[in-house]
């Protein structure tokens, strides 16, 4: 395991370069986008998806010769992310800055979904036309794929140095990263900057993706969600927009990781990038690259509250949709849509948590599901190992959902706007990547099989009927606690955070504070929804919440209305129930959450209830 | 509300030219790149004193404020406020020693209703439903607000009752300007409610310093003079102000002191009328050449050209 | 009919529910300098914007030479022939001062031509040929407020419109600012420049405009201004008075 001589440790110092290089492409699109338009672009890792598909189809299907299907794939993936720009982003201009990274989201959920509908789930091969050979070098070797991925490294950032420094649309660009109004009032189009800079973000991005289906023979339509987050990591450790500091970062990440692998694995590699994000993020988040004396915090609200007012709904008809809903058992038989509704309750619960931390709190967390998990786990491990009855296992999994959750997100208590959701993403891969890896504990890639279901009694309550009321209980208790929760102090003041929290720390407002109780709550209620989850799906593992249940979420909340009790509910019945009970293709429902949250985001930013 | 009527025997029983002043700012220094904004400055603000600061924009004005208020910490120079040195203490600990600040564009939160802005401009004052944590452990402090916001003791509903009182006798001091529009989210409101809106959440801190940044800025001139009569009245009640103003009539009818600040710098201070004669206050805000003759050396920066460049 | 190189006519505008200007009208005759002065948070920043296209109009319009400006973006507008010094002179901090000067030229495509102007700018501006290489940021506020007027004037307006441009400057830097502005008049470009501080600019403006919360609420000969005791009262106060 641990290489003692030289001559394999040059072996990963070349391989981690490599890596770095592609990394690097992905990264100085990113630093790019994010110097003019101050967007962190989720949407990258899905450009470098296709570039790695359109790659494919020229090498494999098209038998071009090699630097055409380069060509291609540069020109076609300059082509989609001028469309991302004219589609996600300039009609947002005018919105909150967080609502062109929630479009960007969407559009990368909406471009996996299609290349999953279009090339199957299945990875593919992508065979490399290079020759075979490779070159000793003092115990290690280079290939002819590796000069190729250096070579095009190299020749990017000469290109790219070239237009920004002597072209009169690269000096456009640099003005517009460092003043966009005063670059208006100079005559430039700062809308074709923005377009000129996402195609060339995306040209890089795709050829990016090619070259790592080369490198590694193989592609997938989920490729791009790992490689875009490791781009935005060592776009961070230089210190975002700035483009020099992005490849810098992207070779040191690359070392890392293949260090990281020679001494302890390689399903540890992308633990290793989180662990860096989180790091840099807490200690230098401005990178490593940056001055160290930052100017003085000004109003930039990373909120996603558009001015509205909520739609109160008249307690009578709450009261009646309570009735109604516990009632429905008795008027409808069907064990497949109780259990529905059930599942619908219990996302619900995710959606309660979240819209708190959200949308009142305004600290957009995307690794929610991280929270499922724990309390899944916990709950589930309790019960199994530790013998404790499950109705106590439950609400434990609560609280240790809602210790752990808050220990792990504290670091970025200090953190605004893009840099939160940033890192709460980080923090639910890490989640993920520990269960996977914490084998003792979480018996790893098997997971938890044998949940043992809620019982009273030694009744177990399993039937269709208690599978929709027990969800449906806890909804309606936590909702109450909720709502109360609001309507004390504790409701303006965290409002207040969000709002503005350089006056709300002027007025005595202790951010970590607040923002502590309020992932507390939050984490307490996502932890009994998936402990819930659990005892009712019996089988558990790494993979039951992933990222795409965070990013489902926050559809369910934005379409509810961010910060809306009631909204959460609806969120859940509409995204998690209608689906279902239209019986659509279990494989066009992402790709409908995508379009969902993409058209929200333009036209309805407010939600079907209003924010709070 | 103890520390208030702690502060007004102080006022009655000394001096207070004898005791140190509430705030004592020396040789403050903040830069910015190339530029210094505030450049060595030292200002002290005496109980229930009004002092305010003028001068042009750009001046510092604000940079001051925030370095006063805990936004922004100085390169160097130190602040000492109520006697101790608060120097690079961070902003919601600074308010809970009894400092409140409005700032120059009106940062109100937005989606929250007037009322409830008020309200937050009262969280230092929680008491019941805030307690102290129980033997110093850290995490019961928060655990146990939660609790209580959740349960309402009477206690915590008869205190939330009191500040609910309190907060509309205060939006009561700007007439009908707000009542009416207790319950509007802040959004909605003019630039001057936003500033009253602001002044009225400062207010509820019962602060022991307030810190009001143009509080009449974007208000005519029938909004002015009612602004002044609501600080002169504040000023009666004792209350210790330090003011940046732009419009001197107002400045020269309320301050008990007037500091001019041009550069980062001091460049005058002194009772309204003196300073108004002052000749770098004059400079300041009519420029060098109505002092004194242009300086030569500057004329002679600036070359005619003899082709026009502009058609 | 008098030659206005600008008009504002009837402008009113929002920001978002809240109303920033009220039938605001006003002009700038052709070769003059012309002042609009006012408190900050009186709306004057904001027709800055608003000539700018960087804010439209609920209702009313900007008419450039006669035309209207409804409709352009910021970019066509500048192309029209306005040059802008902004405020606080927001230059690109970490590019040179050549490159900062000829972004202002970014809408030409003359090049012999904007050689030509370069030259004649940093007639205009000796201290700039010393410093053409050295970064924006790092220049003082008096040399920065040069770099501004100078990128202004390299895309060849008819008319410069400049926001506060004696902001954070010293007294001799002021002075300086305001024979520049004389000077660049002086080569046939009218003026429009927003103050808070009204006795610097009517020392050299020909006509000024008073704006009190989104109205004008005075306006004339900037001599006749700067002899009315209102405008000496609301913004010198007892300097003057004493």
């Amino acid at each position: 395991m641990f290489p003692t001589s030289f001559g394999p440790w040059l072996d990963y110092t070349i391989n981690g370069l490599v890596i770095g290089n592609i990394y690097a492409l992905l990264a100085v699109g990113l630093a790019l986008i994010f110097g003019v338009s101050h967007l962190i672009n989720f949407a990258h890792g899905s450009v470098y998806m296709v570039g790695a598909y359109i790659g494919w189809l020229g090498i494999t299907k098209l038998n071009l010769p090699l630097p055409v299907t380069f060509a291609v794939v540069a020109v076609g993936c300059g082509l989609l992310g001028a469309v991302i720009e004219r589609v996600g982003l300039r009609p947002l201009r005018n919105a909150p800055r967080i609502a062109p990274l929630l479009a960007t989201i969407g559009l990368s959920v909406v471009l996996d979904q299609a290349a999953q509908l279009l090339f199957s789930p299945d990875p593919r091969a992508l065979p490399t036309q290079l020759p075979n050979w490779r070159i000793a070098i003092g115990g290690g070797s280079i290939g002819a794929l590796d000069l190729l991925i250096a070579g095009v490294g190299i020749g990017s950032a000469a290109l790219l140095y070239g237009f920004l420094r002597f072209t009169r649309l690269g000096w456009a660009v640099r003005a517009t990263a460092l003043d966009r109004d005063a670059a208006q009032q100079c005559g430039v189009d700062v809308d074709k900057v923005n377009r000129t800079v996402f195609a060339i973000a995306s040209a890089l991005g795709g050829v990016s993706g090619l070259l790592v289906g080369m490198y590694y023979n193989t592609i997938d339509p989920n490729m791009g969600f790992q490689a875009g987050l490791k781009g935005i990591v060592a776009q961070l450790i230089g210190g975002v927009g700035n483009v020099p500091g992005a490849i810098a970062g992207s070779l040191l990440l690359g070392l890392i990781e293949s260090y990281g692998i020679a001494l302890f694995g390689t399903s540890y590699r992308n633990l290793f990038a989180f662990v860096a994000l989180i790091l840099i993020l807490v200690l230098r988040p401005n990178g490593l690259f940056a001055k160290a004396r930052r100017l003085p915090p000004e109003p930039l609200t990373g909120t996603f509250i558009a001015p509205s007012r909520p739609l109160v709904l008249p307690r009578w008809l709450i009261g009646v949709l309570i009735a109604a809903a516990l009632a429905l058992p008795f008027a409808v038989q069907q064990p497949y849509l109780l259990q529905t509704l059930g599942n619908a309750w219990l996302y619900a619960l995710l959606a309660l948590s979240l819209t708190l931390v959200a949308g009142t709190v305004g600290q957009v967390s995307l690794g929610h599901a991280g929270l499922l998990a724990i309390g899944a786990y916990a709950s589930a491990l309790l019960a199994l190992d530790a013998g404790i009855p499950v109705l106590l296992a439950v609400p434990l999994a609560g609280v240790i959902a809602a210790a752990l959750g808050t220990a792990l997100v504290f670091p970025a208590f200090r953190l605004r706007g893009h840099y939160v959701s940033i890192a709460t993403l980080a923090v639910g891969e890490i989640v993920t990547l520990v269960i996977l890896n914490w084998e003792s504990l979480t018996r790893g890639p098997i997971g938890v099989t044998g949940v043992p279901p809620l019982s009273v009694a030694g009744t177990p309550l399993v039937s269709g009927q208690w599978v929709y009321w027990i969800p449906l209980a806890v909804l309606l208790v936590f909702a109450g606690v909720q709502t109360r929760l609001l309507s004390s102090h504790l409701g303006r003041t965290l409002r207040a955070i969000r709002e503005d929290d350089v006056a709300a720390r002027s007025y005595g407002v202790d951010l970590n504070r607040y923002k502590g109780l309020a992932f507390a709550v939050a984490g307490f209620v996502a932890g009994v929804g998936g402990a819930l989850m659990a005892h009712f799906y019996s089988y558990i593992n790494h993979e039951t919440f992933p990222a795409p249940v965070s990013m489902l979420a926050l559809t369910m909340v934005i379409l509810g209305g961010l910060g809306n009790v009631a909204g959460a509910v609806l969120g859940a019945v509409v995204l998690v129930g209608l689906p279902e009970l239209f019986r659509a293709a279990a494989e066009y429902r992402m790709l409908i959450y995508g379009v969902v949250l993409l058209l929200l985001i333009r036209f309805r930013p407010q939600g079907l209830l209003g924010t709070v | 509300m103890t520390t208030a009527s702690t502060t007004s025997t102080t006022t009655l029983t000394t001096p207070s030219a004898s005791v140190a002043p509430l705030l004592s700012i020396t040789g403050l220094v903040r830069r910015f790149g190339g530029l210094t904004a505030v450049n060595g400055l030292s200002l002290s603000v005496g109980d229930g004193e009004l002092v305010s600061v003028i001068g042009p924009n750009g001046a510092g004005k604000t940079t001051l404020f925030n370095l006063i208020a805990g936004l922004d910490t100085p390169d160097s120079g130190s602040v000492a406020f109520a006697g101790q040195d608060v120097t690079g203490f961070a902003a919601e600990r600074l308010a809970g020693l009894g400092l409140a600040r409005t700032f120059q564009h009106g940062r109100v939160f937005g989606n929250l209703s007037v009322l409830d802005n008020v309200l937050v401009g009262a969280h230092t004052r929680l008491r019941a439903v805030r307690p102290r944590p129980p033997l110093g452990l850290p995490l019961l402090g928060p655990l146990a607000e939660l609790g209580l916001a959740l349960f309402r003791p009477a206690a915590v509903r008869a205190e939330e009752e009191r500040l609910r009182a309190e907060a509309l006798a205060i939006i009561a001091l700007f007439g009908d300007r707000l009542t009416p529009r207790l319950d509007k989210p802040a959004h909605s409101l003019s630039y001057a409610n936003r500033r009253r809106v602001e002044i009225a959440r400062a207010l509820a801190l019962k602060p022991r310093l307030l810190l009001l940044d143009e509080p009449t800025a974007g208000m005519n001139p029938t909004e002015t003079a009612e602004m002044l009569e609501i600080i002169r009245g504040l000023k009666g009640r004792g209350l210790t102000i330090l003011l940046i103003e732009h419009k001197l009539d107002l400045v020269m009818q309320l301050s008990d002191r007037v500091v001019v600040m041009d550069h980062g710098a001091r460049i005058a201070e002194g009772l309204p009328s003196a300073v108004a004669t002052d000749p770098a206050v004059i400079e300041a805000y009519l420029g060098h050449k109505a002092v004194g003759a242009a300086n030569q050396d500057d004329a002679a920066a600036v070359v005619p050209v003899k082709r026009g460049i502009g058609e | 009919m008098t030659d206005a190189v600008l008009r504002l006519d009837r402008v009113n505008s929002f920001y978002g529910p809240v109303q920033v200007h009220f039938d605001l009208s006003l002009e700038v005759v052709r070769g003059q300098i012309v002042c609009l002065l006012g408190g900050n948070a009186s709306g004057k920043s904001t027709t800055m914007k608003i000539i700018l296209g960087l804010l439209k109009p609920r209702s009313g319009q900007v008419l450039f030479d006669g035309q209207p400006l409804t409709g352009l973006s910021t970019p066509q507008i500048v192309r029209r022939g306005i040059g802008s010094v902004p405020e606080s002179r927001r230059l690109f901090a970490t590019m040179t001062v050549r490159e900062n000067v000829l972004m202002g030229a970014y809408t030409r495509d003359d090049r012999a031509g904007v050689a030509e102007d370069y030259e004649r700018v940093l007639d205009l501006f000796p201290k700039l040929r010393e410093r053409h290489g050295q970064q924006a940021g790092t220049l003082s506020g008096g040399e920065q407020q040069m770099v501004a007027m100078a990128r202004a004037l390299m895309g060849r307006p008819r008319l410069i419109v400049m926001d506060e441009p004696t902001m954070g400057l010293s007294p001799l830097h002021v002075d300086r600012v305001l024979e520049m502005i004389q000077t660049i008049n002086g080569q046939g470009v009218s003026v429009f420049m927003v103050e808070q501080n009204a006795s610097l600019a009517l020392q050299i403006a020909h006509h000024g405009y008073v704006l009190q919360t989104g109205r004008i609420v005075l306006s004339g000969p900037a001599a006749d201004l700067a002899r009315d005791p209102q405008i000496r009262d609301a913004y010198l106060g007892g300097a003057q008075a004493a």
